[in-house]
């Protein structure tokens, strides 16, 4: 039977409710009964899913959004040697639950995708590479699936430790490869997709897309493409925070972001900006947050990145200046100290936004500040100095007013106000949990 | 029809901003405020590919790679 033939089955998603299908409330369990029951048995094939991902349109949500079917055709033409495929939940953005979302509540269909994944591309091995909390559900489901025969081989669990680069996917090659903590490496010359853990070709795929992957393995590609737009299909994880309450809401590419978000009206008019993206993304006016679709391009046009899903609404009674202080010497950091224009770049630049924040006179000009940004970007072996100066770079555009009144008069009263994006700065060390 | 380009490529991770590269090869590479080189965009003209290679080779930390492209 052909995959595209699948999009009759009763079990598919009518609406774009489809990774948060069944997820409401008491109803949901994370067990393979559970699972098999609301979205029916997966059939491995070795022909058909790296020509049903093409035809669906689908990439990758980590934050890159790169088109799966040309990840997955890099690693399985890479080499002779049979690869390494990954599941990445490791949700590096401080302000993202998404992903520990669906390795919580919706393990299998993550491990569905990782299964197929190594099915498809006829892996040696394959791993789950997910948070400490998500570890005792993740290691239940592992064994579910073990006893049931379910997957063509063994899934090992590892831990990713809970730092922003933990996700980055030579950092995850890294750990996984026993070599370094969770730091990047300069990939400017070799493919992770050729060369990765091991020396094999490998496959880092974040958890939400690998959900996604499931679903299409499933239900096939003319299905996957029934909601979004021709451009963009399917749906996306977003995880919506606003004052003292943070939620995970499943939008249709296309449709109206703000719709997706359910922010009210009053809510984003009484807002001082939101955050689009995370810490590496960027700010946009409420204004213009109003008529953004969920639309990477349209992200893009303004400044900003839907990324891997962030939306932050900054309200009223918090200084805006003080938070991206506070985040950008965060993001300084989390950094690894490895290149030195992101290491001298990003100190630079938390200290001349908290003397902007926090200073009574000697700030620097925006002027000085996006300059810094300019000499960050692109220099870095990995995109950590390119997110900061997104981040600060729109900052400083959306925040303009409060810029030239700071710069005049000093910190604002609002400064004393708690912050309201989550600066947390722990460490982990690199675990084996379970496997070989 | 493909056709090939050669371009600098610095490994950031390698490089700790000697500054020998911008000695070497003024034509395409400055130091930024940091000290650290910054390579001008583009392919490199046959005329300075010498100069290149001989900056590539000069590098104390290996950290300056002269790449082929297709374009």
């Amino acid at each position: 039977m052909s995959l595209t033939m699948r999009q009759h089955d009763r079990r598919a998603p009518q609406t774009g409710r489809r990774l948060l299908h069944g997820l409401s409330g008491a109803t949901s369990d994370p067990t393979l009964e559970t699972h098999l029951g609301r979205w029916g048995a997966i059939g491995h094939r070795e022909f058909g899913m790296l020509e049903e991902l093409a035809a669906s349109g689908l990439v990758g949500h980590g934050g890159a959004w790169f088109p799966v079917s040309t990840k997955w055709e890099a690693v399985a033409t890479a080499s002779r040697r049979r690869p390494v495929v990954i599941a990445n939940g490791a949700e590096g953005e401080p302000a993202s639950r998404k992903d520990a979302l669906l390795l919580t509540r919706a393990p299998h269909l993550v491990l569905d995708g990782l299964a197929l994944a190594a099915s498809t591309l006829k892996a040696q091995q394959a791993i789950a590479y997910v948070p400490a909390a998500s570890i005792p559900i993740v290691s239940a489901a592992v064994a579910e699936r073990r006893a049931r025969r379910l997957d063509p081989l063994e899934i090992e669990i590892f831990e990713a430790p809970d730092t922003y680069l933990a996700g980055q996917e030579s950092s995850v090659v890294n750990v996984l490869g026993g070599r370094r903590e969770a730091l990047p490496s300069f990939v400017g010359l070799t493919s992770i997709r050729e060369r990765g853990v091991g020396g094999r070709p490998t496959l880092v795929q974040n958890a939400e897309t690998l959900a996604h992957v499931a679903l299409v393995g499933r239900f096939g590609a003319a299905w996957f493409r029934e909601v979004g737009s021709p451009g963009s299909p399917g749906t996306m994880l977003l995880t919506v925070n606003r004052p003292g309450n943070r939620l995970v809401v499943e939008a249709v590419l296309g449709s109206s972001l703000r719709q997706a978000t359910g922010l009210q009206p009053e809510e984003i008019a009484g807002a001082r900006g939101i955050l689009l993206g995370g810490y590496g993304g960027g700010w946009v006016s409420p204004h213009a947050f109003c008529e953004l679709p969920v639309s990477e391009k349209a992200a893009g046009r303004a400044g900003a990145t839907l990324g891997a899903g962030v939306v932050a609404v900054l309200p009223r009674e918090v200084c805006p200046l003080a938070e991206v202080a506070d985040v950008a010497r965060y993001m300084e950091g989390q950094g690894a100290g490895q290149c030195g224009p992101c290491t001298d770049g990003l100190a630079e630049l938390a200290d001349a936004l908290e003397r902007l924040a926090y200073g009574q006179r000697s700030a620097p000009t925006a002027e000085r500040i996006l300059e810094t940004c300019d000499l960050v970007e692109g220099r870095g072996a990995c995109r950590h100095p390119d997110g900061v100066a997104r981040f600060v770079r729109t900052a400083l555009n959306v925040f303009s007013e409060e810029v030239s009144l700071h710069r005049h008069r000093g910190p604002c009263p609002q400064i004393r106000a708690p912050r309201m994006l989550p600066v947390a700065n722990p460490t982990a060390k690199r675990r084996l949990v379970s496997g070989s | 029809m493909s056709r090939w380009s050669l371009e600098l490529v610095i490994d950031p991770i390698a490089c700790d901003g000697r500054g020998v590269c911008a000695e070497m090869l003024p034509e395409r590479i400055e130091l930024d405020r940091w000290g650290y080189p910054v390579v001008a965009e583009g392919e490199i003209a046959p005329a300075v590919v010498d100069h290149a290679v001989r900056a590539v080779r000069a590098c104390p930390r290996q950290a300056l790679h002269l790449v082929e492209r297709r374009c």
